[in-house]
C-alpha cells in the first residue's frame, strides 16, 4: 500500500515538473540514438572502408561548401561529425552506466556493511573512503590511466571506479545507520533472521532510496569525466569514438575557423549532462525528507 | 584535541607510506629503469654497471628503504628525458600552478558564496532563477570545454585576451611571479576563470542549499525579531553557520582542484606542474610522474589535516576524544 502511494506521488510530481520531464526526454533520446547508432547514422566513422579524404573538413550543410549527407560537416579525416557524435555518445553512456553499475554495487555493499556492523569495519572503510575522496575521483583516474595506459574502455571504467564507489558507500552507510534502529529490524532479528537475511530483505530495500539520487548525479559526473580523460589523451583508445577526443581533435583547428569540430560535440556533451542533471535535481528535491517536511 | 591531532598525523603518514609503496612499484616494475638510464643500445656490461650503481641488484626491501630514504631527502632521481633532478623540475613549475590556483579559488569563493547568499534570500525572483539556471550550466560544463569555449570567444573571435602561456614574468630569484606585470595578469584572466568556473557553481549551490535550511531555523527568527539589521542576521548569524561545511567541503575537495588544474594548464599551455605531468606521461618519464604523485599526496594530506583541525576548532559542537 505505502509503496504504491509513494510511486503515485512521485509520478504526480514528475508530471508537474517541466524540467524533470525535459531532462528525462533528453536522456531518453540520447540513449535511443546510441542504441540505434548503426541504423540511423549516414556513415560508420570508424569503418575505414567508408571514409574518403575527399570530403575532409566539410562545413555543415547549410554553409557554402556543405555537402550531403554530412549535416554537421566532417572532421580532418573525413568522418561525418553527426555520426561520430552519435557513436561517441555510445562510449559516453557505456562508460557512464558501466561505472554506475560497478561502483554502485561495490559502494552500496561496503556502505551497508560499514553501517550495519559498525566498530572497526566502519572505521577502516570510512577512513579509506575519506582518503580516496580527498584525492578525488578525477585525479586518481587520471594518474591510474597515465601510469597503466589506456588499452580499452574497461580500463577507463576501472580507473574511474577506484574512488567513485565512495559516493555510494557514504550515502548508503548514513541511510543504513538510520534504518537499522527501526522497530521492524529489531522484530525481524527477534524472529531469528540471519545477518544476511536482515541486510538483504529488510535493510537494503528500506535504505536504498537515497542511492537513486546518487546514481543520477554520478552518471552526469562520470560522463563528463570520461570526456575529460579522453580529451587529455588518457581515456578510451583512439579506435573508439569519444566526444572528448573529438573536441581535442578539433582544438587544433580552433584558429582557422573550423568551429563545427568543437561546437557540435561540445553541445552534445553539455545537452546530455544537463538532461541528466535536470532529472537529478528533481529527484533530489523529491526524495529528500528534510526539504519535504519543511515545505 | 592533542590526541586527535596526533591521530590525524599518524593516519597521514600511513597514507603517505601506501602512496610511496605504489610509487615504488610503478618505478620498479613499469618498464625497466636500467634501460631508461643506460639507453636502448647499451651493452650487457654497461647495463650491469648501471644496475649496480643504482642499487637495483639488492633485495627488494633494501631498495624500498633506499627509495624512502632518498624521497625523504627530496631525491627522486633524475628525469629520463632532461636528466635534471625530477624534484627541481617540478618545483621550478610550482609558482605558476600556485598562482593560478590561488586566483581561481579566491574568485570561485567570492563569487560563488556571494551569489549563493543572494539567491537564497529570494529564491523565486526571476533574476535568481536565472542565476540558478546558469549554475546548472556551470556544473554541466566540463572544465576542458569551458576553457576551449573561452579561448574561442575571447582569444579567437574577439581577440582581446591571450589564449596561451603565462606572459611576461618577474624573476624574484626563488619565485617567478606573473602578478607583478600587466602582461602576466592579462594572461591569467582566461585560465583562472576556467579553473574557477566548476568550483564556483558547486559553491553557489552548496551555499544556497545551506542558507535555505538555516534561514528557517528558530534562532534566525529570533534574530529578526530582536530587530537586528539584515546585514547582521544574514552574515553573522546565518552565513557563519553555513560557511563551516562549505569551507570544509572545499578543503576536502583539494584533489579535485589539482586534477582540474592539470586540465586547465594543458589547454592554455600554462607552464605549471600539471602541464609537466601530462608531458611526462606522454614521454613515460617515470621519475617525474612518481615525484608529482608523492608531492600531490603530501599537499593534499597536509591541506586535509589542516582543514580537519580547523573544523574541530571552529565548530564547538564537535569534541574529539
Amino acid at each position: 500500500m505505502a509503496e504504491r502511494r509513494i510511486r503515485s506521488r512521485l509520478l504526480y510530481s514528475y508530471l508537474r515538473d517541466p524540467s524533470a520531464i525535459a531532462g528525462s526526454i533528453i536522456l531518453f533520446i540520447f540513449i535511443l540514438a546510441a542504441l540505434l547508432a548503426p541504423w540511423i547514422t549516414p556513415q560508420n566513422p570508424y569503418d575505414l572502408e567508408k571514409l574518403t579524404l575527399e570530403y575532409f573538413l566539410t562545413p555543415p550543410i547549410w554553409m557554402e561548401d556543405g555537402t550531403a549527407p554530412f549535416i554537421l560537416g566532417t572532421d580532418d579525416q573525413g568522418r561525418d561529425i553527426l555520426s561520430t557524435i552519435i557513436y561517441g555518445c555510445r562510449t559516453s553512456l557505456l562508460v557512464g552506466f558501466g561505472v554506475v553499475l560497478i561502483a554502485g554495487t561495490i559502494g552500496v555493499t561496503i556502505g551497508m556493511l560499514a553501517g550495519y556492523y559498525g566498530k572497526w569495519v566502519d572505521t577502516v572503510t570510512m577512513r579509506v573512503a575519506d582518503t580516496l575522496f580527498s584525492f578525488s575521483t578525477t585525479l586518481l583516474a587520471f594518474l591510474f590511466l597515465g601510469v597503466f595506459g589506456h588499452g580499452s574502455v574497461f580500463i577507463v571504467i576501472t580507473a574511474i571506479c577506484i574512488a567513485d564507489w565512495v559516493r555510494y558507500a557514504r550515502t548508503m552507510r548514513g541511510s543504513v545507520l538510520e534504518v537499522k534502529e527501526a522497530a521492524y529490524i529489531m522484530a525481524a532479528r527477534a524472529t531469528g533472521a540471519t545477518d544476511l537475511r536482515l541486510l538483504l530483505r529488510h535493510i537494503l530495500p528500506n535504505a536504498v532510496t537515497p542511492i537513486f539520487v546518487v546514481v543520477a548525479v554520478d552518471l552526469a559526473v562520470v560522463i563528463m569525466l570520461e570526456a575529460t580523460l579522453s580529451f587529455l589523451g588518457v581515456g578510451v583508445p583512439l579506435t573508439r569514438p569519444s566526444l572528448g577526443m573529438m573536441i581535442a581533435n578539433g582544438k587544433q583547428y580552433i584558429y582557422v575557423g573550423m568551429w563545427w569540430m568543437i561546437l557540435f560535440p561540445g553541445a552534445a556533451l553539455v545537452m546530455l549532462v544537463v538532461g541528466i542533471n535536470l532529472f537529478a535535481d528533481w529527484l533530489r528535491e523529491e526524495l529528500n525528507p528534510k526539504i519535504k517536511r519543511k515545505a | 584535541m592533542g590526541t586527535y591531532i596526533a591521530r590525524r598525523l599518524i593516519q597521514g603518514v600511513a597514507v603517505l607510506l601506501v602512496a610511496s609503496m605504489l610509487c615504488f612499484a610503478i618505478f620498479r616494475y613499469m618498464g625497466d629503469p636500467v634501460v631508461a638510464m643506460a639507453g636502448l643500445y647499451a651493452t650487457f656490461e654497461e647495463r650491469e654497471m648501471v644496475r649496480r650503481s643504482m642499487g637495483l641488484d639488492k633485495p627488494i626491501y633494501v631498495q624500498y628503504v633506499r627509495f624512502i630514504w632518498n624521497a625523504a631527502h627530496g631525491n627522486f632521481g633524475r628525469s629520463f628525458v632532461t636528466r635534471v633532478p625530477a624534484l627541481d623540475l617540478i618545483l621550478e613549475r610550482f609558482p605558476a600552478t600556485f598562482e593560478l590556483a590561488c586566483v581561481a579559488v579566491v574568485m570561485a569563493f567570492c563569487i560563488g558564496v556571494g551569489s549563493g547568499v543572494l539567491v537564497s534570500l529570494k529564491p523565486y525572483a526571476w533574476r535568481n532563477r536565472a542565476i540558478m539556471a546558469g549554475s546548472l550550466g556551470g556544473i554541466s560544463l566540463p572544465t576542458f570545454l569551458t576553457g576551449i569555449l573561452l579561448i574561442m570567444v575571447f582569444a579567437v573571435y574577439l581577440g582581446i585576451l591571450p589564449p596561451y602561456g603565462r606572459g611576461e614574468v618577474l624573476d624574484l630569484g626563488f619565485w617567478r611571479t606573473g602578478f607583478l606585470t600587466l602582461d602576466g595578469l592579462w594572461h591569467l584572466v582566461l585560465p583562472a576563470t576556467t579553473l574557477a568556473m566548476y568550483q564556483l557553481a558547486v559553491l553557489l549551490r552548496l551555499t544556497r542549499a545551506g542558507m535555505r535550511e538555516v534561514l528557517t531555523e528558530e534562532y534566525i527568527k529570533t534574530a529578526w525579531a530582536k530587530g537586528l539589521p539584515p546585514r547582521k542576521v544574514i552574515f553573522k548569524h546565518a552565513l557563519r553557520n553555513v560557511l563551516i561545511p562549505v569551507v570544509t567541503i572545499t578543503g576536502l575537495q583539494f584533489g579535485e582542484l589539482i586534477a582540474f588544474s592539470i586540465v586547465t594548464e594543458t589547454i592554455y599551455q600554462w607552464p605549471g606542474m600539471g602541464n609537466l605531468l601530462l608531458t611526462s606521461i606522454y614521454e613515460n618519464d617515470q621519475p617525474v610522474i612518481v615525484t608529482y604523485i608523492m608531492l600531490a599526496a603530501l599537499i593534499i594530506l597536509t591541506v586535509n589535516i589542516i582543514v580537519d583541525i580547523l573544523y574541530a576548532l571552529i565548530n564547538p559542537k564537535i569534541r574529539y576524544g
